[in-house]
């Protein structure tokens, strides 16, 4: 059975390892979530299980959610999300998913939305060289030529300063390193996508190898 | 973060010995040889101690065969054995960098008087 679970991020602190290193690491908060809906190859096309996450009060339930959420018979949920998974015959409506799903030494995908950074330049955004600062130099943060002469126009996908951050950041190779069921934490080893409070979504990991292997 | 806190504690120590900077101090570190591991004593002032919660670290220095070598321990540790106050130093700074740029009878540090 593929594994996947919604969380949130508290924050992040250290803890020792078996060989006494102090190791950098993310606590969150994941689940319990609840199954609300398979997607099926003969019904959508494609497979998946949509995961819910939290309370919703019922005065903010629309009433196509509310059908939803009535057909599934689950106490309505804040947040839906889904997740790829390549068989859903683990998975029934209904069913509680909670952090035990994953076991320390589990290699796990983290997909989160990232920080919102604004309007940056190029230096912050591409890792674009700076120019020298002194000795008579106006040339210091600017991104420089776009192009050539010849070209007489700016090729598209030019990196040039605007928005960055608040994007969709998929981090994998993350390693479970402790989970606690009793309060829902998964204890992750190293960064993850997003501010404190952030939604994540924590997949088994998915490489090219393991989708073709199913 | 209460959450957070709780992950902390799960891992710290009940009880931490007292001792600040100035404090001339042994600490026992468990170190990991070929295999096998033994207890290896460090002896010295110390002359930092940052961080708060499970990240605490204070930092010893001693002069060591003419050679000033510093060493920084995490304070909750599971390797930290113990650590013994041999002396209590009366000193003004939280972090004294200045022993670094003194030697011989300069590099002291004053006994508090009880």
């Amino acid at each position: 059975m593929p594994k996947g679970i919604l969380g949130r991020k508290l924050g992040m602190t250290q803890v020792f390892d078996d060989d006494g290193h102090l190791v950098p690491v993310t606590v969150v908060e994941a689940g319990p979530c609840v199954v609300v809906e398979r997607r099926t190859r003969d019904k959508d096309g494609y497979t998946a299980v949509q995961l819910g996450l939290g309370e919703l009060p019922d005065r903010k339930v629309t009433k196509p959610l509310g059908g939803q959420f009535a057909r599934a018979k689950v106490s309505p949920v804040r947040i839906l999300r889904e997740i790829r998974v390549d068989d859903v015959s683990g998975y029934e409506v209904g069913q509680k998913v909670s952090a035990d799903v994953f076991e320390p030494g589990d290699t796990v995908s983290v997909t989160g939305r990232s920080k919102g950074k604004g309007f940056a330049g190029g230096i912050r955004r591409h890792g674009f060289k700076r120019g020298p600062m002194a000795h008579g130099s106006k040339y210091h943060r600017a991104p420089g030529s776009l192009a050539s002469r010849d070209a007489a126009r700016v090729f598209k996908g030019r990196k040039l300063p605007g928005h960055l951050g608040a994007e969709r950041v998929t981090v994998r190779g993350v390693k479970v390193l402790r989970v606690d069921p009793d309060k829902n934490l998964l204890i992750l080893k190293g960064a993850v996508p997003g501010p404190r409070g952030g939604l994540l979504a924590i997949r088994e990991i998915v490489t090219a190898r393991s989708r073709k292997r199913v | 973060m209460d959450l957070i806190k709780l992950v902390e504690g799960q891992q710290m120590k009940a009880e931490v010995p007292e001792f600040r900077p100035g404090d001339t101090v042994r600490v026992s570190f468990k170190v990991v040889e070929g295999g096998r591991e033994r207890l290896q004593p460090f002896e010295g002032i110390v002359i930092r101690r940052r961080g708060s919660g499970i990240s605490e670290t204070f930092t010893v220095r001693r002069v060591s065969y003419g050679v000033g070598v510093e060493r920084t321990f995490p304070l909750h540790s599971p390797r930290l054995q113990g650590v013994s106050v041999l002396r209590r130093g009366d000193v003004r700074q939280s972090r004294l960098y200045y022993l670094r740029e003194r030697t011989g009878k300069a590099a002291r540090v004053k006994e508090q008087k009880r």
